[in-house]
Parts: C-alpha cells; sequence; structure tokens
C-alpha cells in the first residue's frame, strides 16, 4: 500500500509517499498564491492508495480531495519520531511559523508552543532580513558565520526590524555583523519556545529554516545541547502526514519507522 | 427593523453605522449559531433575544424608564444586579465584544489596551451600542488598571458614571471597603430612582437574580452528559445573554431549555457524537458576540464542556444567602457573596486554579484551554501558574491569547486541533 503525505505551507508545498516502509517519493514546490491549485497539481498523476493532508491549507485539500487531516503540530512530532525515534524535542521554523514540540516518554505529542500571528522569528522573517541586507539566504547565513560580534537587533517585527536593519547599515555597520544579529534574535525567539516546553535536551530541528547552517549552530550554543539536522527539514511534516495515512490503514507504521533511517 | 429606526435615531445612534453593526451581527449569527446541527428547540427563545437585541429589548428598556424606572448599565460582575433590582431599576450587561470603531477607541485610548475595554470605548464613540444610550447611570468598577483609567476617559463622554471601588486583596479590610462600596452604591441608586431600599425589595432582588443563577447552574449541571446535550457555543450564549434580557423571563426561559435537555439526556441525544473530545475553557469573559474561540474548537472536533468566566461559572456560582431581617444584614450576604469571586486582579487568587480543577472533574473534561485576551494583565500573568498547576496535576492545557480580530484564527485553529490529538493520544 502506498500512503501518502502533503504538507501545504505558507511559503511551499511538499509531498511524500511511502510504500513497505520506504519513501519512494518527495516533492516540493513553491506555494505561490494559490495553495490549492499548487497542491493538487503535485499530486496530480501520483500513485497513492491513501493521503493525509497536513500544514495551514490542509482544510482547503480536504474539500477537494478525499484525504484524512493532521494538524502539522502533530505531523511534525509523528515525522521526526519516524527518523529519529530516540527525539523528545523538535523545533520547526517554517514559512509563517515556529514551533517547539516536546514529546512525551513513549515518544508521543505533550507540550507544544506556537508563534501567534505574525511573522517574526520564522522564515519569511529570514527571507526579508535577506534582502533588505542585500544577500542570497545562502550568502546571508555564510555573512552571519563569518561575523565576530552581533549587531543586537531589537525588533522581532519583520516590518520594524527592516528599517532598523536599514537604520543600521546607513550608520555604517557591517553587514555580516547585522546579519549575525538578525540570527541571534530568531533565535532567542525560538529558545524561548523551546523551555517553554522542555527541559533542554537534544533538538530535532526542521522545516526550512534547518537548511540554514548558522541558525543550527546557533540553536546547539544557546542551549548546550546537540542539535539533530535530517537531510530534507522540509518534508518532515509531510513525512508525518504520510505516515499519519498509513497508521490509519493499520499496516505500515512499525516498518516505517525502522526504515527511514538509512533511507533519509 | 425599519420599526425601531425612530427609536434609533430618537436615541442618538449613528444609523448608518448601527445598521452595518447589525448587519454583521446577523451574518455572524446565522453562520455560527443557526447553522449548527441538532439544537435544542428551547434555543428559539435565544435566538428570538438575539435577533430582537438591538429592538424588541431596548423598546422595553425605553418603556420602562417611561414608567419611572432606572436603566443601570455595567461591564463587571462585581456591579450586584440585586440591589438594582431592590429600587425597581434595570441592570443591563454593555456591548463590548466586538472590534467595531477601534479607529475612534484609538483616538483617545493607547493601541495597546485590552479589546474589551477598546470595543466598550468604539461602541460608545461610535455611537451603536442602544445599551449605553438608554443606561441613565453606568456603573464602573475598580478591576484591572486598564478599566480603572479607562473610566477616567469615559467619564465626560456619558451621562452619570458612578465607580465602584474594589479591594485587590481577600482580607477582612478588604471586605470592610467591599462592603462600604456597595453600601454608598445602594445610597447611589436610592437617589437616583428616589426609591428607598427596604428588606423587603431587597430580598426579592436577591430571589430574582438567585433564580437566575440557579437557572443557569441547571444548564451547566447538564453539560456533564455524554454526548453533550448542548453545544458551548450555546451555553455560552445563554450565559451572554444573562447579562441583557429581563431575569425572571430569562429564568423561564433557561429552565424550560433545561426541561429539553434533561430528556435529551435521558434519551442519550446529543449535539456531537459520544466520546468527542471535552474541553473546558477557563479565563478572561467572552462579551457577546465575541464567539471566536468556541466556534473554531467546536468546529475542529471538540466540544466545550463548561466555562471557568465571568461569562460563566465566575459570574454565576454563588447565590446570595436570602436570611437576613435588616437591610444591613442583607447587605452582609451580597457582600459575602461577591467577595468570593475569584476574578484574576486579586492578589493572590488560588481559589480560582481550585475551581478549575473542580470543574475539570465534574464536567468530565479532557483539556482546559486557557483564554487570555491580549494586554489584559491579570489572565495573562495568571496564566502562567494556573497552566503549570494544572498541568502538574495531569490535566492538559493549552494557552491562548488573542484578541477580537480574525487575523490568527488559522494559527488558533491549528492548535487547537494539536491539543485535540494530544488529548486523544493519551
Amino acid at each position: 500500500m502506498r500512503a501518502a503525505g502533503i504538507d501545504i505551507g505558507s511559503r511551499t508545498v511538499k509531498l511524500v509517499v511511502i510504500e513497505h516502509g520506504q519513501l519512494v517519493l518527495t516533492q516540493k514546490r513553491l506555494t505561490l498564491h494559490d495553495p490549492l491549485e499548487m497542491a493538487s497539481e503535485l499530486v496530480r498523476g501520483v500513485n497513492y492508495d491513501t493521503i493525509t493532508a497536513t500544514g495551514y491549507g490542509r482544510h482547503l485539500f480536504k474539500s477537494l480531495h478525499e484525504c484524512g487531516i493532521v494538524s502539522e503540530i502533530k505531523a511534525f512530532a509523528m515525522g521526526a519520531k519516524a527518523i529519529l525515534p530516540r527525539c523528545r524535542l523538535i523545533l520547526d521554523i517554517g514559512g509563517q511559523d515556529t514551533k517547539a514540540i516536546s514529546l512525551t516518554a513513549e515518544g508521543e505529542m505533550n507540550k507544544f508552543e506556537m508563534n501567534d500571528r505574525c511573522a517574526a522569528g520564522t522564515g519569511r522573517f529570514l527571507e526579508v532580513m535577506a534582502a533588505a541586507l542585500g544577500y542570497t539566504l545562502e550568502e546571508f547565513s555564510k555573512a552571519a558565520l563569518s561575523a565576530k560580534r552581533p549587531e543586537k537587533i531589537n525588533s522581532m517585527c519583520t516590518v520594524f526590524a527592516e528599517s532598523e536593519v536599514i537604520s543600521l547599515t546607513a550608520r555604517g555597520a557591517a553587514r555580516n555583523e547585522v546579519a549575525l544579529g538578525i540570527h541571534k534574535a530568531i533565535v532567542s525567539r525560538a529558545v524561548a519556545l523551546l523551555r517553554r516546553v522542555s527541559p533542554p535536551q537534544e533538538v530535532f530541528f526542521a522545516g526550512g529554516v534547518a537548511l540554514n547552517e548558522c541558525m543550527r549552530a546557533l540553536i546547539g550554543q544557546e542551549l548546550g545541547v546537540p542539535v539533530f539536522v535530517p537531510p530534507e527539514p522540509q518534508i518532515v511534516g509531510a513525512l508525518g502526514a504520510a505516515l499519519h495515512a498509513a497508521g490509519e490503514a493499520h499496516e505500515m507504521r512499525r516498518t516505517v519507522e525502522a526504515v527511514e533511517v538509512n533511507r533519509l | 427593523m425599519s420599526n425601531y429606526t425612530q427609536m434609533w435615531s430618537d436615541l442618538g445612534l449613528d444609523l448608518n453605522a448601527h445598521d452595518a453593526l447589525l448587519s454583521i451581527l446577523g451574518e455572524a449569527y446565522q453562520s455560527i449559531f443557526l447553522s449548527q446541527k441538532d439544537r435544542p428547540e428551547g434555543m428559539k427563545y435565544f435566538d428570538f433575544v438575539m435577533s430582537e437585541v438591538h429592538g424588541l429589548r431596548i423598546r422595553e428598556l425605553l418603556d420602562a424608564k417611561a414608567a419611572g424606572r432606572k436603566v443601570v448599565g455595567s461591564y463587571c460582575v462585581f456591579v450586584p444586579e440585586e440591589l438594582i433590582l431592590a429600587v425597581d431599576g434595570i441592570s443591563v450587561g454593555l456591548c463590548a465584544g466586538a472590534e467595531f470603531n477601534f479607529e475612534g477607541a484609538e483616538e483617545v485610548l493607547p493601541r495597546n489596551i485590552c479589546p474589551l475595554i477598546k470595543s466598550a470605548f468604539g461602541f460608545k464613540r461610535g455611537l451603536v451600542c442602544p445599551y449605553v444610550e438608554a443606561s441613565d447611570i453606568i456603573v464602573g468598577e475598580n478591576t484591572c488598571d486598564g478599566k480603572k483609567k479607562a473610566y477616567e476617559v469615559l467619564a465626560p463622554m456619558v451621562r452619570d458614571l458612578y465607580i465602584i471601588d474594589l479591594p485587590q486583596m481577600k482580607s477582612d479590610a478588604g471586605k470592610a471597603l467591599l462592603k462600604d462600596e456597595y453600601r454608598k452604591f445602594m445610597k447611589k441608586l436610592e437617589d437616583a430612582s428616589g426609591r428607598k431600599i427596604t428588606v423587603e425589595t431587597l430580598k426579592k432582588g436577591i430571589e430574582i437574580t438567585n433564580a437566575k443563577r440557579k437557572a443557569v447552574k441547571r444548564l451547566a449541571e447538564l453539560r456533564k452528559a455524554d454526548p453533550a446535550p448542548i453545544s458551548g457555543l450555546d451555553a455560552l450564549l445563554v450565559n451572554q445573554i444573562f447579562f441583557y434580557d429581563d431575569p425572571v423571563r430569562f429564568t423561564n426561559s433557561v429552565n424550560a431549555l433545561c426541561d429539553e435537555l434533561e430528556q435529551r439526556v435521558k434519551d442519550g441525544v446529543g449535539v456531537f457524537p459520544q466520546n468527542t473530545t471535552r474541553l473546558l475553557v477557563s479565563g478572561c469573559p467572552m462579551a457577546v458576540p465575541n464567539w471566536k474561540v468556541p466556534m473554531i474548537v467546536e468546529s475542529s472536533g471538540a466540544v466545550i464542556v463548561g466555562e471557568e468566566s465571568c461569562v460563566g461559572e465566575r459570574g454565576t456560582r454563588w447565590l446570595t444567602d436570602e436570611k437576613g431581617e435588616t437591610v444591613d444584614e442583607l447587605l452582609d450576604s451580597i457582600t459575602d457573596r461577591y467577595f468570593q469571586i475569584d476574578c484574576a486582579v486579586f492578589t493572590p487568587n488560588p481559589s480560582r486554579v481550585d475551581h478549575v480543577k473542580d470543574m475539570y472533574r465534574r464536567y468530565n473534561a479532557q483539556g482546559v484551554i486557557h483564554y487570555s485576551l491580549q494586554f489584559c494583565h491579570p489572565y495573562t500573568i495568571e496564566s502562567g501558574p494556573v497552566e503549570a498547576a494544572l498541568e502538574k496535576a495531569g490535566i492538559p492545557v493549552l494557552r491562548l491569547e488573542t484578541d477580537y480580530s480574525q487575523e490568527d484564527a488559522g494559527q488558533i485553529k491549528t492548535r487547537v486541533e494539536a491539543f485535540r490529538e494530544r488529548i486523544e493520544a493519551q
């Protein structure tokens, strides 16, 4: 049986298909202005027996497709546990959300925190700040890593922080130090969410922002714990959704949990 | 509707803005309440009250005023309805539950203030609340700093603003202060109405108010059943109408609803399937038409089975002792009753968390949503210790902090769904 999971996020749509505990397909594309159309296009022609949707577009997807529904919080918990069975603390920084999730000793979802309403401290924030400094995302992370000291960024509001960055550079602050300051500001916010759900312990870092090397390093430093990043951190939610779809068919769960570590 | 145009105009309402408000309200009511499945027949009365909330009820108030009765508007459960009834007055809760004319409110208030206060000012300055305009006296109360200071700004905008001071600690001195304040309020009501409060009139006021409380307590009791015989939204609506309607008629209507619900419970009939996840809401009051969070919860596959809130059990759980041979003894009973209210403005406030635990058990709830209005310091600050105490007792808690806007509805829905998933995995 082939089980699919689709994670319709604010910036990208991710699709995962699993069969016999193996990842057989992963796909990603930009959400753009029409999440339902992008998601529908992504599943068109894809062969699966059952599918679960997650992400902010999940209910929209259900209006057009027969599917299960799972919140992205639960989906990330399921996906992370499948990739790293020992994981008990998860950080996901996506396009418009930051989530901290703790798991119980049995690996069930326990406490969670999420940024409310604004894009402060999310992937979108990083994108806007990189653009304000004239960096690509890759350059942005590299520049931050090269800085000896951070410029302090006070505002976490995307709009205010952008003007703060502009006035810092206008004052002649080093670009890479401003970049480091921005990374630090996001990290302190993410760490506060993590501390609210669990004492410091190894963090499973997922979501597009986990691709940022500087963020990974700073999270580990700040909490004093190892940070585990899966090879494809953006598909963790979609994998969780696929496991949800498979689980409802009562077959695959065990094997999937055992397998994906070598596959991913 | 148009029958009331002259009345609204005489009250000085801004007719265009008021029409716009009623039309938004009507649409919201249709999509949130009337679309629910298997609603009890007894809710028809409350639907009618809501459809006439700015119409027939206002006409009743104006007729009563013409007959010499006083209308007393207020924003808080610390204002004793017993005393208002004892001078044959009418007690009404004032509008503070919608994001309406916030730009007008922000001309006189800071932007970062709780939405309930901002809403009250939005309604007043937008001239769309017939209750405010019909009130002979508006009673403010020194609960939180936000309200206390905002009343100073409100005073010049209304006919007669009367302030009740409140203690902040549950001490003997605090209680003495409260009694003294209620005595002064009694005098204020007597002077305004030209009627003397006697043992008989006060006892009658207590009886009417107690009967109303007993009716909503009976309703609360029926929500223990699984399947839930009534939705949390409908039960909240009844608790909201508690503040507006004629008390005797309201009591009878709630009791009629309860008769029907009793039968439902016997027959095992409910509005959600059996074993639907049962949640308790605890925190800030939800004034009409603030239905945002309950709507999200109940459209996410969970049912709300109780409200630890001023619009809910915190406001109604205690009765006033009806015994007493003198007005002063009855005033003691009233003071005793109101002094127990465990609003977060008190410090410390341990009985509130005990009550949440107690409700969690009594209503067979499986989790608690702690609801705070943004910038409400008493409840947002208290939410941390409350969450810690409940989680320690093994009670799952989801902490929400929100306002009257819809911009965070998607995030709230995600969190509520994940909370339900967390509970269901246990």
